[in-house]
């Protein structure tokens, strides 16, 4: 049994130098079978487990992990979490993810530092503006927040904005979503491993799957470099190396694995107290509460799995800053990385069955998944478990690129993909 | 960052090359006999390998022509260029 994080455990464990914390998760070595098996120990994969644990009362799981737990994209994202998405599907997924974030940490009795200090969406020319007027509209309806502001007051909500009319792309106003915001994406991670573990999920660290046994069209178990793992029900999140575990099962997927970069500042006072994205300049920054600026830059165009992207994404992000926020002209940019996302050709994800019984896929979550960590993985859990769809996940089913039936968010993500 | 040998021009940056995905992808002959399974095929689904991939590339900022690449994906490493219609150097 956890004990449960508090005031009175942090007083008790400060009595003995906090030197007998009790561990968060267990090490446990792979037993030989599992109900179900999940392969990729990010935020997603874990928070799958942890509610095939709580919802759906399967207790012999595992969570298989190539590396460390959280040490993927869960570790190289930028944090910030918004569902004003355009269509009905999306706004369903996002918002859905978005309400189970506003009661994350009490759930988890885990602070996962969970801000909702609001996310901008700048318009810089008359198409801008009203595509996201639009956008307002259809939030709206589908009852999530979301403002417009002018240019007024853009500049009274967010003042470091340069909004004078003469720059190259000048702002001409924004969306604010108050709810949206950002968390810190280790404490996700940490969070539901430390909940799944309590509840008997193991975490299986360091262990990379090579390969999946089928027999016929059922699934079989998987071989690991830690020895074969019987079991019929597979959920991979594997995020940029999907396509690599699809390939093991026979399967082809939709999808195109690709650099996709981000920057931190040298730490500053507190400056900017919300997230402001612009997807027609391509930037977009939130500060940390250490005091770093997080930037995230765009994708590389091609195919690698590197983890490393190319010099000139950043340098185009980063003159899109320094036009939109002069003030930083003299910061520093302290470190820069590169993850491997999976990009769907609609840019939204796929949480679904396949044509092989027992094997599952979550994935194509493309630039902007970290915001849907809850949400994605309550609705791949019940996916799993019932063997058939949520009715909020129904739309993002693999075969809607044989049907036609595309969820298109190229236009209505805030970013470009 | 890498560099890329053009077979027209010799080695340049990546940064004058635009991207063209997955090589040797045929378009079919007779797209109204294809089933909507064999149009997804075309369209949508990508090896997406992780090592070597034949690809296309535009040298979209010198002589604007294509030709393909055989290059590893987990490194970035070119192994070696061709031109459109020929085949790959196994």
């Amino acid at each position: 049994m956890k004990k449960k994080y508090s005031i009175f455990a942090l007083i008790k464990n400060s009595l003995s130098y906090h030197e007998n914390w009790q561990r968060a998760w267990r090490d446990p070595e792979p037993k030989k079978e599992y109900d179900a098996v999940i392969v990729g120990g990010g935020g997603h994969g874990l928070a799958t487990a942890y509610y095939l644990a709580k919802e759906h009362n399967l207790k012999n799981i595992a969570v298989v992990e190539k590396g460390w737990i959280g040490g993927g994209n869960t570790g190289r994202n930028t944090t910030i979490i918004r569902s004003n998405y355009l269509w009905d599907a999306s706004a369903g997924l996002y918002d859905h993810a978005l309400k189970i974030w506003e009661n994350l940490s009490q759930e988890l009795n885990y602070n996962v530092m969970f801000s909702q200090r609001g996310v901008m969406n700048l318009a810089h020319n008359q198409h801008d503006v009203r595509e996201l007027k639009r956008r307002t509209h259809a939030n709206r309806l589908n009852g999530i927040d979301c403002d417009w502001l002018n240019v007024e007051q853009v500049k009274k909500f967010c003042p470091i904005i340069n909004c004078s009319p003469n720059i190259r792309y000048p702002v001409m106003g924004s969306t604010l979503q108050r709810r949206a915001g950002t968390a810190r994406h280790d404490a996700v991670a940490w969070g539901y491993a430390r909940g799944a573990d309590s509840m008997g999920v193991d975490i299986i660290q360091n262990c990379e799957v090579k390969g999946i046994k089928r027999n016929g069209n059922s699934i079989e178990g998987i071989e690991t470099t830690r020895g074969f793992i019987k079991t019929q029900k597979v959920g991979v999140v594997a995020a940029g190396h999907s396509s690599v575990i699809a390939n093991m099962a026979g399967l082809r997927l939709p999808l195109e694995s690709k650099p996709l970069q981000a920057l931190v500042s040298e730490p500053i006072k507190p400056i900017i107290d919300t997230v402001v994205m612009s997807n027609a300049v391509h930037a977009y920054v939130s500060q940390s509460d250490k005091g770093e600026l997080v930037i995230g830059a765009g994708t590389d165009s091609y195919i690698s799995y590197t983890q490393k992207g190319t010099h000139e994404i950043i340098e185009g992000t980063l003159k899109a800053i320094l036009e939109l926020y002069p003030i930083f002209s003299r910061l520093r940019m302290l470190r820069q990385w590169g993850g491997v996302v999976d990009i769907c050709p609609d840019a939204s994800p796929i949480i679904s069955k396949t044509s092989i019984k027992g094997l599952y896929f979550n994935c194509g979550w493309g630039t902007g998944g970290f915001k849907a960590t809850p949400g994605s993985g309550h609705l791949f859990a019940h996916t799993i478990a019932k063997d058939e769809p949520h009715a909020l996940n129904a739309a993002f089913n693999i075969n809607r690129f044989i049907s036609g039936d595309l969820v298109d968010e190229h236009g209505a993500a805030a970013v470009a993909h | 960052m890498f560099i890329i040998k053009c077979p027209y021009c010799g080695e340049r940056d990546h940064s004058e090359f635009s991207y063209g995905g997955e090589a040797h992808l045929v378009r079919p002959k007779q797209p109204t006999e294809l089933s909507d399974d064999q149009w997804a095929e075309y369209l949508f689904m990508r090896k997406n390998i992780k090592g070597l991939q034949y690809e296309r590339w535009n040298h979209s900022h010198g002589c604007r022509r294509w030709f393909n690449a055989a290059r590893d994906t987990s490194n970035d490493k070119i192994h070696s260029v061709y031109k459109i219609g020929e085949k790959p150097n196994k």
